[in-house]
């Protein structure tokens, strides 16, 4: 059903990473992808995936998560596996076969790539495990904030992008209501070729579109009743705070990162 | 076997995820063909989750659902058949409406029946007339309806379908007391013309007691009770602790019945307690004279 697909993923818990300040989560989160792009042979990529991996334990997220989300990106690593596979003409060759080249750098830079984009989909994807994306868009809020200067308009960005994420479920709620009504009165939407199937769409879409107008214009309303009216001055219910665990966290990744330059220079390829 | 039958069914919300929640718990019902019974308890007791199985929406974790002698998802290829002989009608119906014109959506479900051109038509105006929607409303655009009007045709858009069981979930949510009455009039008219079955979902108490013959009550996703109104009622306390009241005027006649005036009746609308009232007085004032 259509109420299966996870959007933000979310998955609640106490968890010491769970409570960690959301702004930092996102700084170690980009300081893991340059530990990721920084590591230049195998022992670099191990190292960080031991980062990865402890993290994943302590956060308590089942590791079929982990593995969950890599399912979707499952035909990216396919496909430049097969690019890297067959494009690499440099080492030495393994299989010469008419105008088909495999080499031994071929092999070992698919492995290397998979397992590069397969780490970086668990770590990224375990920040939106641990992080509600209110808070997400928070922390995003807080960290553009200083760009305000240049006229970059940080809190509206910030709201719109809290106010998609909070209609997502809505909306599926209400598109997952409207077929069932419909396939109530018999619509078929599993059969059929593609020009009837873009058809049977009609009856969800048009009302699908009247409901997003109209919640939209309620919710404007309501902000409006309640004096929205932008971020200036405004104060916030829960006031982000670094606390001793925060800082505990980035020294625990610097020191992995300063860890995968290190093994760079002992490690080929 | 009556129309509606299930075997212990049960039906599980996100099953294996941190929210899974138990919506159906293991329910055997058996409703008769031309009854109309009202389903009635609190918001988030089953009552949309178990009418959604009826016409095979959801299917259950565990146990099985028959409608008129079919078992549901015994056969795929038959799943479409058995629905069009359970209408749903979904709260909030209106948001549904999508044609033209009123005339167009009303036939939307007829047509995804197959059938003929003048069938169609005799349905769309049949019904039509049963929800005194008038013709001239037929070639406007559903969007230009008023709220009850709208609500009203797309009731139609399902009766046009001439179910054998029509469910109806919480069709008078929202309306006006007089938006009400007339929905639940034209329910009851629709049930005296056409003798199919009707359900009716509410957690009206008022609004089930004076349409409907038999009621269902549910309570944390299981069965309470399934009989009729008096037996229903008569439950009076149990009822106030899962939420529910009875209807206040049911209460007034139970408390006069306690105070010792004599009636047999059993008084469940405000119209045949006013009848009931002037017939006590009538027969005091005449054994006075």
């Amino acid at each position: 059903m259509i109420k299966d697909i996870t959007i933000g993923q979310f998955f609640p818990g106490k968890s010491i990473i769970h409570r960690l300040d959301p702004r930092i989560k996102l700084l170690l989160t980009v300081i893991y992808i340059v530990m990721l792009f920084t590591a230049s042979g195998f022992t670099g990529l191990l190292a960080a995936s031991l980062y990865m991996l402890a993290a994943f334990i302590i956060s308590g997220i089942p590791i079929k998560m982990m593995l969950k989300s890599i399912k979707p990106i499952l035909p990216i690593i396919i496909f430049t596996g097969i690019l890297n596979l067959f494009f690499i003409s440099s080492g030495d060759p393994l299989v010469e076969w008419h105008f088909i080249k495999i080499t031994d750098d071929g092999v070992r830079t698919m492995i290397f790539m998979a397992a590069r984009i397969i780490l970086l989909i668990c770590g990224t994807s375990l920040l939106t495990y641990t992080t509600s994306p209110i808070t997400l868009t928070d922390a995003i809020e807080r960290i553009l904030s200083p760009l305000k200067v240049i006229k970059f308009p940080a809190h509206e960005i910030a709201m719109m992008m809290t106010i998609a994420l909070r209609f997502i479920p809505t909306l599926i709620e209400e598109t997952d209501k409207i077929m069932s009504a419909q396939k109530a009165r018999g619509a078929d939407m599993e059969s059929g070729n593609l020009i009837h199937r873009a058809k049977a769409l009609i009856p969800i879409l048009i009302p699908l579109f009247v409901s997003a107008f109209r919640r939209a214009e309620e919710l404007a309303l309501a902000m409006e009743c309640r004096c929205y009216h932008g971020g200036e001055g405004r104060t916030r219910l829960k006031q982000l705070k670094t606390a001793p665990r925060d800082y505990v966290a980035v020294v625990i990744t610097l020191i992995f990162l300063a860890a995968v330059i290190v093994l760079n220079m002992f490690s080929p390829i | 076997m009556g129309i509606i039958k299930t075997e212990n069914l049960t039906y599980v919300y996100g099953e294996g995820t941190p929210f899974r929640k138990v919506a159906v718990d293991n329910i055997n019902l058996d409703i008769d063909e031309g009854e109309i019974v009202g389903i009635i308890g609190r918001t988030g007791s089953g009552k949309s989750t178990l009418i959604q199985h009826f016409n095979g929406l959801l299917k259950p974790t565990s146990g099985k659902v028959f409608i008129d002698g079919d078992e549901l998802f015994a056969d795929k290829s038959r799943l479409k058949e058995i629905r069009f002989k359970v209408g749903l009608v979904f709260q909030y119906p209106e948001y549904q409406l999508f044609e033209e014109t009123v005339y167009k959506d009303i036939a939307f479900g007829p047509k995804n029946m197959g059938l003929s051109e003048d069938e169609i038509d005799r349905r769309v105006r049949e019904t039509a007339r049963l929800v005194g929607l008038k013709p001239e409303y037929l070639e406007k655009s559903p969007f230009e309806l008023s709220g009850g009007q709208k609500r009203r045709a797309a009731i139609a858009g399902v009766m046009a379908m001439e179910p054998k069981v029509l469910i109806l979930d919480e069709p008078t949510a929202g309306l006006d007391p007089r938006g009400r009455d007339r929905i639940l009039g034209l329910i009851k008219e629709y049930h005296a013309e056409k003798g199919t079955t009707v359900l009716l979902v509410s957690h009206s108490m008022e609004d089930v007691a004076k349409t409907v013959s038999k009621i269902l009550v549910m309570n944390n996703s299981k069965v309470f009770m399934y009989s009729d109104r008096s037996g229903v009622f008569a439950k009076a306390e149990e009822l106030t602790s899962m939420g529910l009241t009875v209807p206040q005027v049911t209460r007034v006649f139970d408390r006069l019945r306690a105070a010792g005036i004599e009636f047999e009746d059993e008084v469940f609308s405000v119209e045949y307690a006013k009848d009931l009232v002037l017939r006590l007085l009538r027969e005091r004032g005449q054994s006075l004279d």
